[in-house]
């Protein structure tokens, strides 16, 4: 589920904005980081450290895409990739020499540890947590992107750019808004999901196909289409660590490569 | 560069790189290793450049052939003892023609980020293949015991690496031979047309289809000898060859000598994997930063890559010159 | 024997609960000069995409010369002799015009897929495109890229590709449409020298130009045909009237 709320901001920047972000795993990388010091640094509790990560990252991200993510838009796909490659290897270097190389220290609140006792099974309270947090995650996001004005303008420009700024729709200002918002769910996600996924230097580069996965799979532009794609691999990866360990992540490449050739917008995408 | 407009004839600035290559035969002894290893990214970039800056198929994937290849060389050498060197060059590249083909037919339906994903899953298939078959890969610990028998049966694989060097730059030469007739060919021109706009290429007749599945094989061919080349320099094989990190850096290195323009193949490598053997084992942070600097920098200001700016501080010194002889012929009436 | 250059049986195109195209039946004859207008949103087009294949009819079969190439994608519509001009400037921008042209007449020739001997030395190709240059007054562009054309020159290049694939049926979609006024001279002249065994179907907004070229004229309003005829028939058309004068007011 750590996948989804990470993979839903990507969906939402690179189905809106067209532009292929693989650097989406550095926001994540930074929401995490930024949990931890704040938290083991200056003491904060756990859910404001939460909020910090979403925020900082968020205004972090309006910075970086104003000075140059928009130069880019019209740039083509390959200068995307390239800028996005760039910007990993920068923040990757940025980490280690900051960071050290170990993964940074996550101490979870007591009222997150620890079992919870459920129809007769005893479940990992932190992971029950996260799959509340992430439906209501998706409640919130569906809530604001289907019955809002700014959802709206969003699912218009997504559509057709150069029609929903004939009609007076501020664009770049949407684009603004919208990329801090995927960015700093980016952010929180990293910063959730730090227990699980470690958070150190390496990180965006070795979780970028997983996050692109679930994005292609799931289909640009789609709010539910990551969440779908995120339980499928969840539950396939569980399935096949159980039932055939060889074969580990091969299946799920295998099963990518089906679904994507099947449909190629994703099993939710856009423009199906 | 390619098209119907264009000189083929060979300049002479195009034997600088064969002129250096033998320049650093005779010269750096010391180096010659690390320069058959260049030689063999310098051909596995060509590879990739006949598919993006040519044909425009944007791919993170590309390394599937090369470690393909590269293992395809290893596996006949270490567990089946086929020494041969140019049989192993040939099942290797075989074997990538093969991946090649069956793949490109499978993917290249899609576009954009669908295409790319579905090279980066290709990659990852095949390596998660040789991580989990260690009894035939040798998996995590790489497959060594690689022996090349004397090429011809004559020149052996010395200690220092001259035998390689040479070797691999005869077979940079010959693919270099080959790229630079498909680029000035009608072929290389329908590329160049599929790559600038592939609505009008379909509203000319063109399969477009069928003609990138055959580019995109003869690329992976490529990249599978390249492949097998490095296997049989380095006498061994292993997981590094593979995956997401070896494409990401040759499509850096691609980009930083300049796409599209044939000579970035070999200006790319050559700067990127040298600055590497210096600065990355002393300071791998800071050579991860400036790699990613120089990338975000390229993206924004020289697309061209090297050669490009090149290319733009040669035209600025020809425009300056030829105004100053326009006025010194107006100063001298 | 073919009674038709290009001919559409009951052709209907449907995106969900939205028709866009109800029951075409249209002819074109051989060496016709025939011109297709409707108002905005007529679904022009769309019909013109489901001529040459880019978009798939939800039912109905369309015949070129004769052969049914419903089901043909639009490369093998190209090689069976259908070609068309786009709306939209659909060129090479960087590349030269002599390239923009010459790699339509390779694709034609079949020398598009040979590896070896350098384009530039097919002289067979370049000196048609040289010469179709020429008859379209291009030739001294041959060499300047596209994109440093103005623009009415460039919708001539437009038509150069086309004609460099010896179509046996040309598609113009508003080959003036944004071209000013002392150039469309230009356009017009050429459409006008056009060889006489090519069927040419022309849209256009342009009623001057229209009726300057068309011999057969046929009104597209929503999706179906209103009425064919001559252009003195569809000038005094009350029909036709009703639908441009409601548009001219509305």
């Amino acid at each position: 589920m750590i996948l989804y709320v990470i993979s839903v901001g990507l969906s939402i920047t690179m189905g809106l904005m067209g532009f292929i972000n693989l650097a989406h795993g550095v926001f994540a990388m930074a929401g995490g980081y930024i949990l931890s010091t704040v938290m083991a640094r200056l003491g904060v509790p756990f859910p404001l450290a939460l909020a910090c990560a979403f925020l900082v990252v968020s205004l972090g991200s309006v910075v970086l895409e104003r000075l140059l993510y928009s130069r880019l838009y019209a740039a083509g796909e390959l200068s995307q990739v390239l800028f996005s490659i760039g910007l990993i290897l920068m923040s990757m270097a940025v980490a280690r020499l900051v960071f050290g190389n170990l993964a940074a220290p996550i101490f979870l609140p007591d009222y997150l540890r620890g079992q919870v006792h459920v129809t007769g099974r005893d479940f990992p309270t932190y992971r029950v947590f996260l799959i509340f947090f992430s439906a209501l995650l998706i409640v919130l996001l569906w809530f604001g992107v289907e019955r809002t004005r700014w959802g709206a303008m969003v699912r218009a420009a997504v559509d057709n750019r150069s029609m929903a700024q004939s009609v007076g729709i501020n664009t770049s200002h949407l684009f603004m808004i919208t990329f801090a918002l995927g960015s700093g769910l980016a952010g929180l996600g990293g910063a959730l999901g730090a227990d699980i996924l470690p958070v150190q230097w390496s990180y965006p580069f070795e979780h970028l196909v997983s996050f692109l996965i679930v994005v292609a799979v799931g289909g640009l532009g789609s709010l539910c289409g990551p969440f779908v794609a995120a339980l499928l691999i969840g539950v396939a990866d569980t399935a096949c660590k159980y039932w055939i360990p060889e074969f580990g992540a091969f299946l799920i490449y295998a099963a990518t490569i089906g679904i994507l050739l099947w449909r190629p917008m994703g099993l939710f995408g856009v423009r199906a | 560069m390619s098209g119907y407009t264009s000189n083929p004839r060979i300049r002479w600035q195009e034997s600088l790189p064969w002129i250096l290559a033998l320049g650093a035969f005779f010269l750096m002894p010391e180096y010659l290793s690390l320069g058959a290893r260049i030689l063999t990214y310098i051909l596995w970039a060509l590879s990739l450049d006949l598919i993006l800056g040519y044909a425009g198929i944007i791919t993170l994937g590309h390394s599937a052939f090369f470690g393909l290849g590269a293992y395809t060389a290893g596996i006949l050498s270490a567990r089946y003892g086929v020494t041969d060197p140019f049989l192993q060059l040939l099942a290797a590249a075989a074997a990538a023609a093969l991946l090649g083909i069956s793949t490109g037919a499978v993917i290249l339906r899609t576009k954009a980020l669908t295409l790319l994903m579905l090279t980066l899953a290709i990659t990852s298939i095949v390596l998660e293949i040789a991580n989990k078959a260690s009894w035939l890969t040798g998996g995590a610990d790489g497959l060594s015991g690689v022996t090349v028998a004397p090429i011809l049966g004559l020149f052996k694989f010395d200690l220092f690496g001259r035998t390689a060097f040479l070797y691999c730059l005869v077979a940079l030469f010959l693919g270099w031979l080959i790229v630079r007739r498909l680029i000035y060919s009608p072929f290389g021109a329908m590329l160049t047309g599929i790559r600038e706009n592939t609505t009008r290429m379909h509203a000319v007749g063109a399969p477009v289809y069928w003609r990138l599945v055959l580019v995109y094989t003869i690329s992976a061919t490529m990249a599978g000898i390249a492949g097998a080349l490095l296997t049989q320099v380095n006498q061994f094989v292993g997981l590094n060859v593979l995956g997401l990190e070896p494409s990401g850096d040759l499509l850096v290195m691609l980009i930083l000598g300049g796409v599209g323009r044939l000579y970035g193949a070999f200006v790319g490598p050559v700067v990127y994997l040298i600055a590497q053997d210096y600065l990355a084992k002393q300071y791998p942070e800071y050579w991860y930063f400036g790699i990613g600097l120089l990338l975000i920098v390229v993206v924004l200001f020289a697309r061209g890559g090297i050669l490009g700016l090149i290319d733009k501080v040669r035209d600025k010194w020809l425009q300056a010159l030829s105004r100053h002889r326009s006025s010194a012929k107006a100063s001298a009436r | 024997m073919a009674a038709s250059a290009l001919e559409t049986q009951k052709l209907c195109k449907s995106f969900g609960a939205l028709s866009v195209a109800e029951d075409i039946d249209f002819r074109l004859a051989p060496g016709a000069r025939h011109a297709l207008i409707g108002p905005n949103g007529a679904g022009k087009t769309t019909f013109v995409n489901m001529l040459t294949g880019r978009i798939a009819p939800s039912s109905g079969r369309i015949l070129l010369e004769g052969h049914d190439i419903t089901k043909a994608n639009q490369a093998a519509r190209v090689r069976r002799g259908l070609g068309r001009t786009f709306q939209i400037t659909t060129l090479f921008r960087s590349l030269p015009v002599l390239d923009n042209v010459a790699l339509g007449i390779a694709e034609r020739d079949g020398v598009a897929r040979r590896m070896w001997k350098p384009a530039s030395r097919h002289t067979e190709i370049t000196d048609e495109a040289l010469q179709l240059l020429a008859t379209l007054g291009l030739k001294d562009d041959a060499r300047t890229p596209v994109q440093d054309l103005p623009y009415g020159r460039q919708r001539l290049v437009e038509i150069a590709i086309a004609l460099g694939l010896k179509p046996k049926v040309l598609l113009l979609d508003e080959p003036a449409a944004g071209v000013p006024s002392q150039d469309s001279g230009r356009i017009l002249e050429i459409l006008g020298a056009l060889p006489s065994d090519i069927a040419i179907l022309i849209i256009e907004h342009d009623m001057d130009l229209v009726f300057r070229f068309a011999s057969r004229i046929t009104v597209l309003v929503a999706g179906e045909i209103l009425v064919e005829g001559t252009p003195e028939e569809i000038a005094s058309d009350s029909r036709v009237r009703a639908v441009y004068l409601g548009e001219a007011h509305g």
